[in-house]
């Protein structure tokens, strides 16, 4: 037996607490900052917009707190509103699917180029937010006109005027220019990290190219595909500049009608329950796309 | 023999980069050939030339007798076992070994007959659902395997398939392989730069370097007699000391001294004398040594233990000689300091070129 036997310094339970809680407040800390920011403009309008859903509009034009119904939860289930929502629906799906299309075979062209050329083509996909995004609008405005380029071409040609501007097609065009951004680099990012040798393997196992693509590529860049695909749908859906500059008069969608319901019919009771009512959809559409793309994974 | 897979003149390029340069090899059927090399030799890029996943710059390649040069991957009669595996991470282990024969449209009921019977082969049956991720190295190495010989192929390329696994394991599934490829004698195309591995599965070895095919020949060949500089200096250890030939029958090392060593280059030629560390032996000075040895004199100046087998650095006239000497009862031992004689066959003797 030694005889030498030394104490040894031996981590106590309460000093491994006590570590952990150090840990625990330093990440505290480094969140606090955005924490405060959160809260102060995100969680407390929010909770404001709530209550206000359960409130009653006075014969002026008032919020009135006091007596509490679901009154606005059920106006949401008015006709009209289904029309405008089923329209906003359509323009987004539409808008996503477009984006989809356009910019998958674009994001499949980035991650299979050089890391050099690779990053100038991310660049370019980036110089549009440049500039900002209202003046851009605009621009289709000027594009889209009766007497704008495109229309001049076409009568050049020997066609008829084009005449798209203030109708859904010209705020389709608008929606898919303005959020395709955000469908390349999801896109990108997910074909970016694509391990090449699995479409490889399956060539070598005898699928022809397209095959190849369906059973292997396309599944694996799905995470990036639902990514994309919501980043672009949720804005979309609430989508207010794009179809105010754009869009006709006649075709309300549910961004235009909440802010009429906030601003012109000072309504803001049912302006905040089609506003949660929207959030609801949402956050349902986007559990179902995750879980449906996890499942594969 | 049957050709299996035939190569002419097959080159490649990669803009103004020659990965390979003008390469003939023919691989007979059922062999098991490695293309040995280190990186960036041209090895992998012969072997995804063969696959399809790349098609050569010029030459001709053909397998079992048809042109396949410029045919897809989907069109040849081969399979490939990648480096990483590649295995599809989306699908379970029968789904991936089933792929392939999912694709050439086979019945679905025999499909599910022949993935089992090639997950029996690897052991793998009690696997059969689980998910690439869940599975070990060795087992996601013997999945992959069982996904390229479930489709029957006329040649197996294998490109590294044991590079990521640790030694032990490495070592078991080597014998495996080699097991497994006499088993079912398809042609085996085996990619790699470990020489051991290459020495004990492959029937023949081709070496290469810088894109060029060195040598090839049985393990027994490239080891006991290379012909190129290269060859000698990468596979196993070895001396490599300067000479000058003397005549047919013998070579001149430096400080003088003549050796016996069989050449076919020119008197006066300069040529690098190899000899194998493991044929040296050291001799005690007043020793008798057996008749017509080569043998030259030196001192020890380092000796180092590695359990098995002593390495001597011996310190002489022609240049610094490494002797290999096995550890075992009446193998003399000798200090740092002393003088010895190493001495070698004139067999173990090999000229190269430079």
């Amino acid at each position: 037996m030694a005889t030498d036997v030394r104490t040894v310094e031996v981590a106590t339970p309460e000093f491994e607490i006590a570590a952990e809680r150090a840990a625990a407040r330093r990440g505290l800390l480094i969140a606090l900052p955005s924490w405060l920011y959160l809260t102060l403009f995100f969680a407390v309008p929010l909770v404001i917009v709530f209550v206000y859903s359960f409130a009653t509009r006075s014969s002026t034009g008032r919020t009135r707190l006091e007596d509490w119904n679901l009154e606005s939860y059920r106006r949401l289930f008015d006709p009209l509103v289904g029309e405008i929502a089923l329209r906003s629906l359509t323009l987004a799906f539409l808008t996503t699917l477009i984006c989809l299309v356009v910019s998958y075979p674009f994001a499949y062209y980035i991650a299979t180029r050089r890391p050099a050329i690779r990053n100038v083509l991310l660049v370019m996909v980036m110089i549009p937010f440049w500039s900002n995004f209202l003046v851009r609008t605009y621009a289709w405005r000027v594009l889209l006109g009766t007497d704008g380029p495109l229309s001049q071409l076409s009568q050049a040609l020997g066609g008829d005027p084009i005449r798209v501007l203030f109708t859904n097609t010209a705020v389709l065009i608008g929606l898919v220019y303005g959020y395709l951004p955000f469908m390349v680099l999801p896109l990108y990012a997910a074909l970016e990290r694509m391990d090449w040798s699995l479409v490889e393997a399956a060539r070598d196992l005898y699928a022809d190219g397209l095959t190849a693509f369906r059973k292997v590529t396309w599944p694996l860049s799905r995470p990036g595909v639902i990514a994309g695909s919501i980043l672009v749908f949720i804005p979309a859906l609430g989508a207010y500049v794009t179809p105010q500059i754009l869009g006709g008069a006649r075709t309300t969608l549910l961004g235009d009608y909440i802010v009429s319901q906030f601003l012109a019919a000072r309504n803001q009771p049912f302006g905040s329950a089609l506003s949660f009512g929207v959030m609801a959809v949402m956050l349902a559409a986007t559990i179902v796309y995750f879980r449906s793309g996890a499942k594969n994974l | 023999m049957n050709e299996s897979v035939r190569l002419d003149g097959v080159s490649k390029h990669f803009g103004d980069i020659v990965a390979v340069k003008h390469l003939d090899l023919a691989v007979a059927e059922g062999e098991f050939f490695s293309l040995l090399g280190p990186s960036g030799c041209g090895k992998t890029t012969t072997l995804r030339m063969i696959a399809g996943f790349e098609f050569p710059t010029s030459g001709s390649l053909t397998i079992h007798g048809v042109e396949m040069a410029l045919q897809p991957p989907n069109k040849r009669p081969v399979n490939t076992v990648f480096q990483s595996y590649a295995l599809f991470p989306h699908m379970n282990v029968a789904e991936n070994v089933g792929f392939g024969l999912l694709m050439q449209k086979v019945e679905s009921s025999e499909i599910s007959t022949r993935v089992k019977r090639a997950l029996d082969m690897v052991q793998l049956t009690h696997r059969a659902e689980a998910r690439p991720k869940q599975l070990s190295g060795g087992q996601r190495q013997r999945v992959a395997l069982a996904r390229a010989l479930v489709n029957e192929p006329e040649v197996l390329l294998l490109d590294e398939p044991l590079g990521a696994l640790d030694l032990k394991l490495r070592q078991s599934m080597q014998v495996e392989l080699k097991e497994l490829q006499e088993r079912v004698g398809i042609t085996f195309i085996y990619v790699t730069h470990d020489q051991e591995e290459a020495l004990t599965m492959s029937d023949r070895i081709g070496v290469m370097n810088e894109g060029l095919l060195l040598q090839v020949g049985k393990p027994e060949e490239i080891y006991e007699h290379p012909t190129s500089r290269f060859v000698a200096d990468f596979i196993g250890e070895i001396n490599l000391l300067p000479a000058t030939v003397v005549d047919h029958q013998s070579v001149e090392l430096q400080g003088g001294h003549v050796v016996r060593a069989a050449t076919g280059a020119q008197p006066g030629e300069a040529v690098t004398v190899a000899i194998r560390p493991e044929r040296l032996t050291l001799f005690e000075l007043d020793q008798i040594i057996p008749e017509g040895a080569n043998t030259v004199r030196g001192r020890v100046i380092r000796r180092t233990y590695h359990g098995d087998v002593f390495y001597y650095d011996i310190e002489t006239a022609a240049g610094v000689l490494e002797v290999k000497e096995e550890n075992r009862p009446g193998v003399e031992l000798y200090d740092v300091g002393e003088e010895a004689v190493a001495a070698w066959s004139p067999r173990a003797t090999t000229v190269v070129e430079d």
